[in-house]
């Protein structure tokens, strides 16, 4: 019986530390989210054998459920679709989230297989830190080069702070993508952009 | 150009800055055609990127791609510190026809601190010093004075540009120290040597368009045009409108 009340007493307890860390993961500021982040993938790109080999299974891993997890795809895909975005059946949305997450993967797989090692410099943030809409922005620094400044923007939602968008040296993802998507939809309507996404990321293209 | 010894450089000049005038007022009245307002050339445009790709792909890129595998890393590095340091002698330039003055004198001190101990560019030692590069060129000292971009054009051999930035960079070639090398050859090792570093610079990022483009041309056209107007706005530009 005892036993029993301790075994319970324990669960209780993980319980309680199970529900809290999402709590405690909701509350970290944004900046300090994307420095964390960013820092754990670049110890992972620095020290695993297999990222450095260019074993694409595992850098995609990594980008899964490093990188990922981090991001509101589903507003990325709807501001990338723009006024498109409510012509889309929600079927059509749901195949547009995962190709165009599918894609970006593809995308980061390819940059990180490239990445050399830098240094990033975080500054102040822009936006009210209390509101729900902030971008992050920070530097990688090369010497003799011009810096490279990226910025995130970023939501805060249930899962706390996710990025919706990413502007490198001032390109951003979501307005690149807006062309594309236009372009695809003028031509083939919104199916047509899927099949072409699809294809984009079965290699076909 | 080279080609017209009956024109002294002073006067090779003069008719220079006349055709830049043209080009820029041209750049302001030539907004009006059809399709997209930033790219009324769309059609000749893609001609240009279909016969640019494959001459790139199989010529120019392969070119780049062996100087960076065989030629020494301290080598390539030194060619970039010279071209460089002749971007960072425009900057002076552009700094001040902008009224950057902490930006000119940082690239001041550049030009002087490498063109001297760094030996004519070829060791960036200011960068060394901390000395941040400016970055200016004439494309965004005329988006600055409020010229606008023009059409989008993309040139076979050259990549996306516009009217206003393309016209800056003839600037930039036509005053640049290297056209004072008097023997011919030697400066065309230079200028071969100049499109091969940028081709080479280039390549992490063409290959990441290629990987993430649905359609490469819509996609380096967007990402030039955004990127041209940061550098005018100087990091900070107008947030964009969410919709066509």
């Amino acid at each position: 019986m005892r036993v029993l009340l301790n075994a319970w007493r324990g669960l209780a307890a993980l319980t309680i530390v199970m529900l809290a860390i999402p709590a405690a993961l909701a509350q970290e500021a944004p900046d300090a989210m994307v420095k964390r982040v960013a820092n754990e993938v670049q110890q992972i790109i620095k020290t695993d054998p297999k990222v450095q080999a260019g074993d694409q299974q595992r850098i995609r891993d990594v980008i899964e459920t490093k990188l990922l997890p981090n991001f509101d795809f589903d507003r990325m895909t709807a501001l990338a679709m723009g006024r498109n975005w409510r012509q889309a059946t929600p079927d059509q949305q749901k195949q547009l989230i995962d190709q165009f997450r599918a894609l970006l993967v593809r995308t980061y797989s390819g940059a990180l297989s490239q990445y050399r090692d830098q240094v990033m410099d975080f500054k102040p943030l822009r936006g009210d830190p209390a509101s729900s809409d902030v971008t992050v922005r920070s530097e990688i620094v090369r010497s003799g080069q011009v810096p490279v400044q990226i910025d995130y923007s970023m939501t805060k939602t249930a899962g706390g702070w996710k990025a919706y968008d990413v502007i490198i040296g001032g390109i951003s993802l979501v307005t690149n993508y807006r062309d594309e998507f236009n372009e695809q939809i003028k031509n083939g309507g919104i199916d047509g952009l899927i099949k072409t996404l699809a294809a984009k990321n079965k290699g076909l293209k | 150009m080279t080609a017209q010894p009956s024109f002294t450089p002073a006067i090779r000049r003069l008719l220079m800055l006349g055709s830049v005038v043209a080009a820029l007022a041209l750049s302001g009245c030539a907004t009006t055609g059809g399709g997209r307002t930033d790219d009324p050339f769309e059609p000749v445009n893609r001609a240009m990127y279909a016969i640019n790709d494959p001459i790139d792909k199989y010529v120019f890129k392969p070119i780049a791609q062996a100087y960076v595998d065989y030629v020494p890393s301290i080598i390539r590095t030194g060619i970039n510190n010279y071209f460089n340091n002749i971007d960072d002698l425009f900057s002076v330039v552009n700094g001040l026809l902008q009224g950057k003055l902490d930006k000119a004198g940082n690239d001041m001190a550049r030009v002087m601190i490498n063109s001297v101990p760094g030996i004519l560019g070829l060791i960036d030692v200011a960068s060394d010093l901390g000395i941040p590069r400016g970055n200016e060129d004439f494309g965004q000292s005329f988006g600055y004075w409020g010229i606008p971009q023009g059409p989008y054009l993309f040139v076979p051999l050259f990549g996306p540009t516009t009217v206003r930035d393309g016209t800056g960079f003839v600037l930039r070639v036509l005053w640049s120290p290297t056209t004072e090398i008097p023997d011919v050859a030697v400066r065309n090792v230079i200028y071969g040597l100049g499109g091969l570093d940028i081709r080479a610079q280039a390549l992490g990022t063409t290959s990441l368009i290629s990987e993430a483009s649905l359609d490469p041309y819509t996609f380096v056209r967007r990402a030039y045009l955004q990127r041209r107007q940061y550098l005018v706005y100087d990091g900070n530009p107008p947030p964009p409108k969410d919709d066509e």
